[in-house]
């Protein structure tokens, strides 16, 4: 990260009556970066989200975009656009007037309008649908129209909330991957808020996993997948996430471990490090996913090639390589945490715990 | 085909329509007897002269019609109802699309504040005029007594033609104002937050974003409430009848005052039908263009 900070969040606070909101964020967002904010419901992303473009005011810390702090200077003077959850487009404006909605406020001259719309058009494949009302527009058309209103007048940042969340799986793939190929021609800094973490690995440079109001780990989706900060992280990404096992019923200090799933092994039991239960073996063709239960792990599950038949209740042995095992420190909160998640849940489809596969190539 | 089949088939066919009109008689005969009936007879009786014991009413033709417009008083109160009109629909809508959006902010005692707009619209007009009979009564009402801590004169504001009028408009303003409001507050309410963040976040002002979002979002409500308040102009009367009585000289005397009188005082039923249909076609028309001219600029959701 050689690129001068862009967006710097210094200790921002906002909460109501000492509950929800964010607290204590600080974060860097160098320019051009594509920035994902995930984290599950409720834990503040929204609020974040606002707080950098001005619809709500911090009540301590100090946000700064481009060099300028902006902590207390309203939306329009920070230089930025947003596309918002409910698209928020004006259902009594065509896509014309809802694109230009912005660049006629500011008395931008015609000929820059005309441009500036031809441009955004083009690139969101709107063309020849300038006349339509909103709700003449199929919901990813919609979608688009509030991207090419959040890009057309060539604001450097762009914040996004859940954009793609009232879309179908397939036109969330498609607008995603617009998105990203947006963002990359304009050169935009993008900050991105998502509860879907396969959408945050494959969008992202950086990933900002937020849990009740604070920042649980930043960096890159690799570091994130492969080196998780706390057992939250370790739950939370990859697709199946991590099985975390409690240290002391592997032998070593009580401390949580995490794994991937696909590096656990099945071995006899005298050779095991935990023994664990079968609770429900799953075919999927290629490969059996046995979910296993052990009083002191969470997630644990196995992967099995072909076909293995296992009545429930049978006992494995397993071995946890060493060097794919994570080491935690002890997880203070992880009682209060709001929604443990499960394999699959957070995506809305099954978990497909394919062991080749990176995050990166689930599309 | 048999004859006996065809005949069956127009039996079933027949008793299909007589199911029909039997399905259809109940509303039929209420729509007659109230709705139809009435409005073609007042056509009706507005063509035949006044009859009384010595010559029996005949055929006039459009001769009340001509009548009534060479009557001074008919013109004054077509006059005075379109002041009465021309004041009270632009004023309490203006206001109540003020009061709704003052309502609808964030500010403390919002309850209170929707309540105390709506009030009087809960008041029959009867108690209404009541109250402002009060407030106008000169020497000791309520705008007399204030008037009077800062030393103005006296004034009998339904008693003198200048202003009895005027003291009508504002007994009605206030009634309408509250009603209207509330569908505008009820209007407002369904425009979402996140249309006045995105404009925000377009560096539209305030007034920018009333008179380009708000505004036309709120054109069906203003539709409506305008041909409300155009009927209104012509059928709320009730407070002429405690205020003014139509006085002093006619001053506040509105057309459905003087209709009544008409029918009910002279008993000149010719001339209040005439005033009537005259009435109607202005309601009729004025309806239609209204419709026509806002239905082309407005936003239906
Ligand atoms: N205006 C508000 N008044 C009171 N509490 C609020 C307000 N806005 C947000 N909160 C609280 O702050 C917390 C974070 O809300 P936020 O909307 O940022 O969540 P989120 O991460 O965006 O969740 P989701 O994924 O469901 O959109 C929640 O507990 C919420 O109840
Ligand atoms: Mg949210």
């Amino acid at each position: 990260m050689s690129e001068p900070v862009f967006v710097r969040l210094d200790g921002v606070t906002r909460q109501w009556n000492g509950a929800g909101g964010v607290r204590d964020v600080s974060l860097e967002v160098p320019r051009g970066a594509f920035v994902a904010i995930l984290g599950p419901s409720g834990c503040g992303k929204s609020t974040l989200l606002r707080l950098l473009a001005g619809l709500e005011t911090p009540e301590a810390g100090r946000i700064e975009i481009d060099g300028r702090e902006v902590t207390h200077l309203p939306p329009a003077q920070r230089g930025l656009s947003m596309v918002f959850q409910s698209y928020a487009l004006f259902p009594h404006l065509n896509v014309r007037e809802n694109i230009l909605f912005g660049m006629k406020v500011r008395r931008v001259s015609r000929d820059a309008r005309e441009a500036a719309l031809a441009r955004a058009t083009k690139m969101t494949g709107l063309e020849g649908l300038e006349r339509r009302k909103p709700a003449e527009l199929s919901g990813g058309q919609r979608q688009r129209v509030a991207l090419a209103r959040a890009v057309v007048s060539g604001k450097p940042l762009c914040l996004m909330d859940e954009p793609l969340s009232n879309l179908d799986a397939k036109l969330r793939h498609s607008v995603r991957r617009d998105i990203k190929a947006l963002q990359r021609q304009l050169g935009l800094t993008v900050i991105y808020v998502t509860h879907d973490q396969t959408e945050a690995m494959s969008l992202s440079d950086t990933i900002v996993l937020m849990r009740d109001g604070r920042t649980e780990q930043i960096g890159p989706p690799e570091a994130l997948y492969h080196a998780p900060a706390t057992p939250f992280v370790a739950r939370f990404i990859g697709d199946p996430p991590m099985a975390v096992v409690d240290g002391a019923a592997l032998g070593v200090a009580a401390h949580p471990v995490g794994i991937r799933i696909e590096a656990i092994e099945r071995v006899p039991l005298n050779e095991a490090d935990i023994e664990a239960e079968v609770v429900e073996t799953e075919y999927l063709g290629a490969r059996t996913q046995v979910l296993l239960h052990h009083p002191a792990a969470e997630g644990l599950a196995l992967i099995l090639p072909d076909r293995v038949p296992l009545p429930p209740g049978t006992r494995l042995g397993l071995r946890l390589p060493q060097e794919h095992r994570v080491r935690f420190a002890a997880d203070p909160h992880r009682n209060h945490a709001p929604h443990p998640p499960l394999p699959g849940d957070r995506d809305g489809h099954v978990a497909d715990p394919n062991p080749n596969t990176h995050p990166e190539d689930q599309a | 085909m048999t004859d006996s089949t065809r005949q069956l088939q127009q039996m079933a066919r027949r008793r299909q329509a007589v199911h029909g009109w039997l399905l259809l008689s109940p509303a039929l005969i209420m729509l007659s007897t109230f709705a139809f009936y009435p409005s073609v007879a007042t056509v009706w009786t507005s063509l035949w002269s006044r009859g009384t014991r010595r010559n029996p009413s005949e055929f006039v033709g459009l001769e009340n019609y001509q009548r009534l417009l060479d009557d001074p008083t008919f013109r004054e109160v077509a006059w005075n109802n379109l002041l009465y009109a021309g004041v009270t629909i632009p004023v309490s809508i203006v206001l109540a699309l003020v009061m709704a959006l003052w309502a609808n902010a964030k500010i403390p005692a919002r309850g209170f504040v929707r309540t105390a707009y709506f009030t009087p619209t809960m008041l029959p007009m009867i108690a209404a005029a009541n109250i402002w009979l009060f407030f106008y009564t000169p020497g000791f009402g309520v705008l007399d007594t204030i008037g009077g801590l800062f030393g103005a004169p006296s004034v009998n504001w339904l008693g003198q033609p200048e202003t009895a009028l005027w003291a009508i408009c504002a007994v009605t303003i206030w009634k309408e104002a509250g009603f209207f409001m509330v569908f505008y507050l009820a209007a407002l309410q369904t425009i979402p937050e996140d249309l006045r963040e995105a404009a925000q976040i377009e560096g539209a002002s305030r007034w920018t974003y009333l008179r380009r979002i708000v505004l036309p979002l709120l054109m069906p409500t203003t539709l409506f409430v305008l041909v409300n308040a155009l009927i209104n102009s012509v059928k709320l009367i009730d407070h002429l009848f405690i205020l003014t009585k139509g006085g002093p000289s006619d001053s506040s005397k509105l057309i459905l005052y003087y209709i009544w009188e008409s029918a009910f005082a002279f008993f000149d039923a010719p001339s209040a039908a005439a005033m009537t249909v005259l009435v109607l076609i202005v309601l009729g028309v004025g309806a239609a263009v209204q419709f026509r001219m806002l239905d082309r600029r407005t936003h239906y959701r």
